[in-house]
């Protein structure tokens, strides 16, 4: 057990845990931030997707002794009102089926748009592929990418 | 309009009670709609007649919902309502949609699956919100001291003309909730409807995109506690001995122990299991501490033997056997092409198909395979409960939950009253999360624990556990005349457990001389439903085949299914032929009509497929391209005649989704197993589709009709196997036989 800070959605959070601790599950268990999903815990799923400092990455394989100073923003630190233009295009294009997967593919278009605010159709497919999404719902996802990278 | 009662012998339909606050709450049945058609649904046994479901209304005007069935992912929860809400005359967006918990002495039966949700609960749903409308008419009327036929209603507001009052429902409500259920109340003509028929958005997609705890795996309640279980590595083995002690003693274990599920005597329905009724469980405080705890525990594990079990079914208690041992893939297939070569059970005879095989002048015959597959719903099995020495709080994903209630109520010893299952949304179901083991293990641990837990599989746990899409084999065999006409079919299907002929399905009733067949193996590696249960083999497999036998009678394969169909309109063969032959035709015709046919680009394969199940026709066209040797689906076209869509956008989402998952099942769907162990345990390993394989455009076309509405979520996935097949054909000039394809492409010189 250690004591580590973290900074959170830009708030300061305090755990004592496990330094091996994956930080999936130290957002789940200790923090509630339920948004992160658990869906495969090798990252091959990304339902666990987070942002490192802007960049997304696999909550799952980050163990929280790996962290540090380093900003966190996971699903509910996205926006304060839900009202990212990624999710916004989302909800444009009614994205979710069982929505299970959403957050992690929410989270991994965001930092693309992040990194290239203006992918080619290809660049999108390979940025998204690595987040599984069992419901079938890709076509919209790719829709709303380009929506949110237009607006 | 329609003219129906709302008053049943015994029990009222609709009931209507006064809110404290003020308002009025009219409660009705959602079952009522079992059977099709208004007159016949209002006609059932009085029995089905539970209170389930209820409308409030409050005095503000905001209109409240229930939706009983639990959601997966099939926007249920929004278009459902929407169907209550066009009758009642309410504005879409001073609606609120709630999650009705399980209640079965006030809901009676709550079941999302086998896409009959629409279905089923259309007439209800009218009726209901056209009874309240008509209540809040004549309160309004007897205030206002006018006639009611001259009260008109508009998105939540009441108008009289001649006198020009007006109120909002909310001022009536409370009003409405004094006076009688009218007896007889008058549905909507289909051509008034201003809510059905229009895109609605997801009543839950802002709660989605913010990440809100909608799933039990979300559940958190201060003192709450984490389990894991451990089940048996491979089918056929139990729990011989476990070493407790090293997990005991990782950090933030509470306790290590090995519980029964249900006992082998117990006589169980079609969605209990069967098997890994032993299991281990581990209980800590935190997910990564049980998880760890769980790698160090020790468990030997013992061959099981032959056990019978007895399982009620629709037909009253079968005993079943689940044998012993130990089964593999390889052992499976040559069992199963023994018992394809033996006389199986004959499910269908028309003609005389011996004699006409006999004097054709060309035969054709094809054998089709498919392995079993997994769910993999995205969200691992788990469940929350909170079991205390008189009453259980059970909240989880299911599907079906009275079908656990008996399981639970028998195995805490709780009489079923002093069981709640609360229904959490679920991330995914596809069938699997009918089968409600996960919320007896997580009840019976919180007995054991005296505490709240929370259960969590693993993905390893979730995708090993079994409850899997069975394997299933089918050979096909035509006789052409010498004019290329189609003079006999035979089908021969078997499967472990289950065979997949649905015998009175197309083409029988078009060809003079029919024969099904089918045969069943058992195994202890456990089965239950997978999107279009059956259907999701026999569906590909039978128009892969078609596709071959108009090639061979040198047809166009869309003119040689329609020559097939017009056979069955005109005259048909035998009788119990399930399906019209027209809505069939229908569909593949829009389909020509929509993918332009007979104009396809030069360098697109295409393949084409039809297929009716769940109520529902649909067409299918595949565009295919080869890309640096890869196979890359450009667009699918589906035309599918589901009756009246309620939400369509919704609807073609939902198509959307059974495509994609057919292309992915087609191509790499498959779960193996060697000495009882399955051969993949996670995404690594057992391959989904992914973004990069997912067809790059899909564009669904309904039959425009007035007819009543059937379900979406299943019948557009069985046909994409065989349209991925017929596609592939052209593109490679190979049939494909076995799935998943990408074993043969990998063979190729394709790659995928
Ligand atoms: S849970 Fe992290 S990638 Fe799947
Ligand atoms: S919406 Fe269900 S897994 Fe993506």
């Amino acid at each position: 057990m250690a004591i580590f800070n973290l900074n959170i959605n830009g708030k300061k959070q305090q755990v004592e845990v496990d330094p091996a601790t994956p930080m999936l599950w130290v957002l789940r268990d200790h923090l509630q931030l339920v948004g992160t999903k658990y869906g495969c815990g090798i990252a091959q799923c990304g339902a666990c997707t987070i942002h490192l400092e802007g960049q997304a990455m696999r909550s799952c394989q980050l163990p929280v002794s790996a962290v540090g100073e380093q900003a966190i923003t996971t699903i509910e630190g996205l926006s304060e009102k839900g009202d990212h233009p990624v999710q916004k295009a989302w909800l444009e294009h009614d994205v979710p089926q069982c929505g299970y997967c959403q957050a992690g593919q929410i989270m991994t278009a965001a930092a693309l748009l992040n990194s290239n605010p203006d992918p080619s159709e290809e660049e999108i497919e390979t940025a998204m592929n690595g987040n599984i999404c069992r419901c079938g719902t890709y076509l919209r996802i790719k829709a709303a990418v380009k929506t949110a990278a237009a607006s | 309009m329609t003219l129906v009662k709302t008053n049943l012998n015994r029990r009222s339909f609709l009931k209507v009670s006064a809110l404290a606050g003020g308002g009025m709450m009219l409660s009705f049945s959602w079952l009522a709609g079992c059977k099709p058609s208004s007159e016949e649904a209002l006609s059932l046994p009085k029995e089905w007649f539970d209170l389930n479901s209820y409308i409030k209304i409050g005095d503000n005007g905001l209109v409240t919902l229930m939706s009983p069935n639990p959601e997966f992912g099939s926007n249920v929860k929004t278009s459902m309502p929407m169907i209550l809400a066009d009758e009642l005359d309410v504005d879409w967006k001073n609606v609120i949609v709630k999650q009705a918990d399980f209640f079965p002495e006030r809901y009676d039966r709550q079941f999302t699956g086998g896409s009959q949700g629409i279905r089923q609960g259309w007439t209800p749903l009218r009726t209901a919100g056209a009874t309240a409308r008509q209540m809040l008419v004549n309160a309004a009327a007897q205030q206002w001291k006018v006639s009611a036929e001259e009260i008109t209603t508009e998105a939540g507001m009441l108008h009289h003309k001649g006198s020009g009052q007006q109120a909002s429902y909310g001022e009536i409500a409370s009003l409405a909730a004094t006076l009688p259920v009218p007896e007889e109340i008058n549905l909507k003509k289909f051509d008034a409807f201003h809510i059905i028929g229009t895109s609605r958005k997801n009543v839950e997609g802002q709660n989605i995109v913010t990440g809100k705890p909608l799933f039990a795996m979300d559940r958190f309640q201060e003192g709450m506690l984490v389990a894991m279980i451990a089940h048996p590595p491979a089918f056929g083995l139990k729990v011989k001995s476990v070493d407790v002690a090293a997990a005991k003693a990782m950090p933030g274990i509470r306790d290590v122990f090995t519980f029964q599920t249900l006992s082998d005597d117990y006589e169980r329905n079609g969605f209990d299991t069967t098997t890994f009724t032993e299991l281990v469980a581990i209980v800590g405080n935190t997910t990564w501490e049980v998880m760890n705890a769980k790698k160090a525990l020790t468990v030997a594990w013992e061959e099981a033997a032959d056990k019978n079990v007895v399982v009620k079914g629709w037909n009253g208690a079968e005993s079943i056997l689940i044998p012993g041992g130990i089964e593999s893939t390889e052992g499976h297939k040559t069992r199963m092409e023994e018992m394809a070569r033996k006389t199986a059970e004959v499910l269908r005879k028309d003609g005389d198909p011996d004699a006409a095989f006999k004097k054709a002048d060309k035969v054709i015959e094809r054998t089709y395979t498919a392995p079993y597959l997994a769910h993999n719903c995205m969200e691992p099995r788990n469940c929350f409960a909170h079991v205390t020495a008189d009453k259980a709080e059970i909240y989880g994903p299911i599907q079906a939950p009275e079908f656990i209630m008996q399981a639970l109520s028998a195995r805490l010893g709780l009489p079923k009253e002093k069981i709640q299952i609360n229904l959490a949304r679920m991330g995914g179901g596809f069938g699997q999360r009918a089968y409600g083991h996960h919320m007896v293990e997580a009840a019976v641990i919180s007995q054991k624990m005296n505490a709240p837990i929370k259960m969590i599989y693993t993905r390893e746990d979730d995708m090993t556990y079994g409850i899997y899409r069975p394997t299933y084999t089918a050979t096909y065999r035509a006789a052409l005349d010498k004019d290329n006409n189609l003079i006999a079919f035979h089908v021969k299907g078997g499967g472990i457990p289950e065979h997949p002929v649905s015998a009175n399905r197309f083409p029988a009733g078009a060809v003079d001389n029919y024969l099904a067949e089918g045969w069943k193996l058992n195994s202890n590696i456990t089965i239950g439903a997978f999107r279009a249960p059956r259907s999701n083999f026999i569906g590909g497999a039978e128009q892969s085949f078609m596709d071959e036998v108009a090639e061979l009678a040198g047809k166009d394969p869309i003119e040689f299914r329609l020559e097939l169909l017009r056979r069955a309109k005109n005259n048909p063969v035998g009788k119990d032929n399930d399906y019209d032959p027209d809505r069939y035709a229908g569909v593949l015709q829009l389909v020509r009509e929509k993918s332009q046919w007979n104009e396809a680009p030069s360098n697109v394969h295409r393949g084409v497929s039809a297929y009716f199940c769940h109520n529902t026709y649909v067409a299918e066209v595949l565009d295919l391209v080869i890309k640096d040797n890869l196979p890359v689906v450009e667009k699918v076209y589906a035309a599918v005649d589901c009756g009246i869509v309620i939400n369509p956008d919704a609807a073609r989402n939902m198509g959307e989704g059974g495509i994609v998952d057919g292309i992915g099942n087609a191509l790499f769907g498959e779960m193996t197993f060697v000495d009882g162990v399955p051969q993949k345990s996670n995404f690594d390993k057992y391959r989904l589709i992914r973004q990069k394989e997912a067809p790059k455009a899909i564009e669904i076309h309904f039959v425009q009709n007035d007819l009543e509405p059937t379900g979406l979520g299943e019948p557009l996935f069985p046909p994409v196997f065989a349209a991925v097949a017929n596609a592939l054909y052209k593109a490679t000039g190979k049939r494909f036989y076995d799935q998943p394809f990408v074993n043969d492409l990998q063979t190729s010189e394709m790659r995928m």
